[in-house]
């Protein structure tokens, strides 16, 4: 099962009672030591997990058990630490690999996060691949990361920048994008999740129809493989980018995952160490991927705590997780439409538990900064989509992005910080 | 109204109001009591940049004995924000460009409680507006 089912769709009624829970959040919340400091004397309630997520204690524990115990840099000694390093760190790939079910490990290259991950697409495929008379196709839905690096890129090559309009409701016009696709198209870049709006695209359909006219398909994937289960052989897309601080790991880790054939052909972006076959002043040989794309030491620590990421989301089950965020988000959906004045941007479904809202005559600093003194801990501004935003007619909106340790309760104590923030705003 | 008032009237104030949210409408209080600034001022350039509001100051001379001291209006988008302006305003309206240089306004919001808003990684903008008091204080000296 992927994201493009409906798995995440919030049902018309919600249910008044929670439903048999998938797992244990309370045991999974004390994993997060994070979850159980004050703010403002008050318990945190974390609602912004689509800007960065906490960590588990599990992560911390990986990375400092290989900085304790058996560090040292991979890929060159034989020294034990050396070797130990190494196997974990290719161990990390693996993960990876079975965690989007790439066909190889070979597929997997290291970034430093997602928008790395875009650039480097960016500047070896697409400046090998797209010249003047091409179009790159993106959405009104992106965030910066995947409309600045195209714009770089149209800058560079004079390619054609297109952009298919999002409905009212924060679905990608699929209408539109059919009039837009065409022979002239060579890469269609496309969030699977919005990061604002939540609203999850039908990327294997989009993939599908890119490649009946001759479009590789590249998916900013950082919102959503963090809510779901996601196999980029399902949805054939021919790259796909994330990050892994919003998947529960650290920051300074991301994912690219590319075709083999497509990364083979590509040549490499940064030049350094470790991504090359051998090297003398006349001539250098580049190393096949992954490592053609890794110049320089990795991020190795956190590699191993995307590693270790993952493997406690597995250990959840990635369907369970999506499983209590959609109770989430059925439930927040159902109490903020209670609170006066607020609007829902984005309704469109399937859609993840990302929630973006305006509250009538209050401006989005003013209330985020009374929410912080109630200890919640929400997004207000643009959320680096500024095009959106304009396409919304805000300048900015409250963004509340739930993770796999909120509650019921957490949506409770951000309908009453809304409820008293408008009493002091009114 | 705002004008007539003192920081150390601020300061008195906030020591009775011991809640945050009494301290919240109290700002936000003064802000609507803030001196308005004419529609036509909300222009580009007079934007203040680094806000995450919208936030637009002028200041212009106005004679005295001895050096000319400078009038601001601003006026912002957000309330708190607008309210924490007017705090800005005690301590900066109508003072000459000597005096405004030498005000800590750091030291100043301390002495309130607010000083959590003016770290630079606050992006509401006040650090931003208190640079660009100074700078026109500085051009104007």
């Amino acid at each position: 099962m992927t994201m493009d089912t409906a798995t995440l769709t919030p049902d018309t009624a919600p249910p008044p009672t929670a439903p048999p829970a998938p797992y244990d959040v309370e045991a999974v919340r004390r994993d997060f030591p994070i979850l159980g400091e004050t703010v403002h004397g008050k318990p945190v309630v974390y609602l912004d997990t689509g800007a960065s997520a906490q960590k588990p204690r599990q992560v911390l524990d990986a990375m400092e058990r290989l900085q304790t115990q058996a560090y040292a840099n991979v890929h060159r000694g034989t020294y034990l630490f050396s070797a130990e390093s190494t196997r974990l760190y290719e161990a990390a790939r693996e993960t990876v690999q079975a965690f989007i079910n790439a066909g190889s490990e070979r597929e997997v290259v290291f970034t430093a996060n997602a928008t790395d991950g875009i650039n480097l697409v960016a500047q070896t495929w697409a400046r090998a691949n797209i010249g003047a008379g091409d179009a790159v196709l993106i959405t009104e839905l992106e965030h910066h990361a995947n409309i600045v690096p195209w714009q770089m890129l149209r800058d560079a090559v004079g390619c054609e920048l297109r952009v298919v309009p999002v409905t009212e409701d924060g679905a990608l016009d699929m209408a539109a994008f059919d009039r837009l696709l065409d022979e002239t198209v060579k890469l269609v870049a496309v969030s699977h999740c919005s990061n604002v709006l939540g609203t999850i695209q039908p990327v294997a359909e989009i993939t599908r129809r890119a490649h009946a006219v001759g479009a590789r398909v590249l998916i900013d994937g950082s919102q959503a493989v963090v809510h779901g289960p996601v196999d980029v052989r399902d949805i054939d897309c021919d790259f796909y980018a994330f990050t892994g601080h919003k998947l529960y790991g650290p920051t300074g880790i991301g994912v690219l995952y590319g075709k083999l054939d497509l990364l083979e052909a590509m040549p490499p972006w940064k030049g350094g160490g470790d991504m090359i076959e051998s090297v003398s002043f006349d001539k250098t040989v580049y190393a096949a991927p992954p490592a053609r794309f890794e110049a320089g030491t990795p991020p190795i620590v956190e590699a191993i705590g995307l590693a270790a990421a993952i493997a406690y989301m597995r250990g959840l089950g990635m369907d369970a997780i999506a499983a209590h965020e959609g109770d989430l988000l059925r439930y927040a959906m159902q109490r903020l439409s209670s609170v006066e004045g607020l609007t829902i941007h984005g309704t469109a479904t399937p859609k993840a538990a990302v929630i973006s809202f305006s509250m009538a005559g209050i401006h989005p600093q003013d209330l985020s900064m009374l929410l912080d003194r109630s200890g919640l801990c929400l997004r207000a501004g643009h959320h680096c989509a500024q095009p959106l935003m304009e396409i919304l007619g805000v300048t900015g909106t409250t963004r509340a992005s739930f993770g796999l340790y909120n509650t019921r309760a957490d949506v409770d104590a951000l309908v009453s910080a809304l409820d008293r923030a408008r009493e002091i705003l009114a | 109204m705002t004008d007539t008032l003192t920081l150390d009237d601020l300061s008195e104030t906030f020591e009775l109001l011991d809640d945050w949210e009494e301290r919240y409408k109290y700002i936000i209080d003064l802000g609507r009591k803030l001196e308005p600034l004419p529609e036509a001022d909300m222009v580009e350039a007079n934007k203040v940049r680094g806000c995450m509001s919208q936030v637009w100051l002028t200041s212009e001379p106005i004679p005295s004995d001895g050096a000319a001291r400078l009038h601001f209006r601003a006026d912002s988008d957000a309330h708190i924000v607008k309210g924490l302006i007017a705090i800005l305003l005690i301590l900066f309206n109508d003072r000459t460009p000597t005096e405004i240089a030498a005000i800590d306004a750091e030291a100043e919001l301390n002495r309130l409680g607010l000083d959590q808003h003016i770290s630079p990684n606050r992006r509401n903008g006040v650090t931003a507006m208190i640079q660009r008091i100074k700078a026109e204080a500085a051009q104007a000296a």
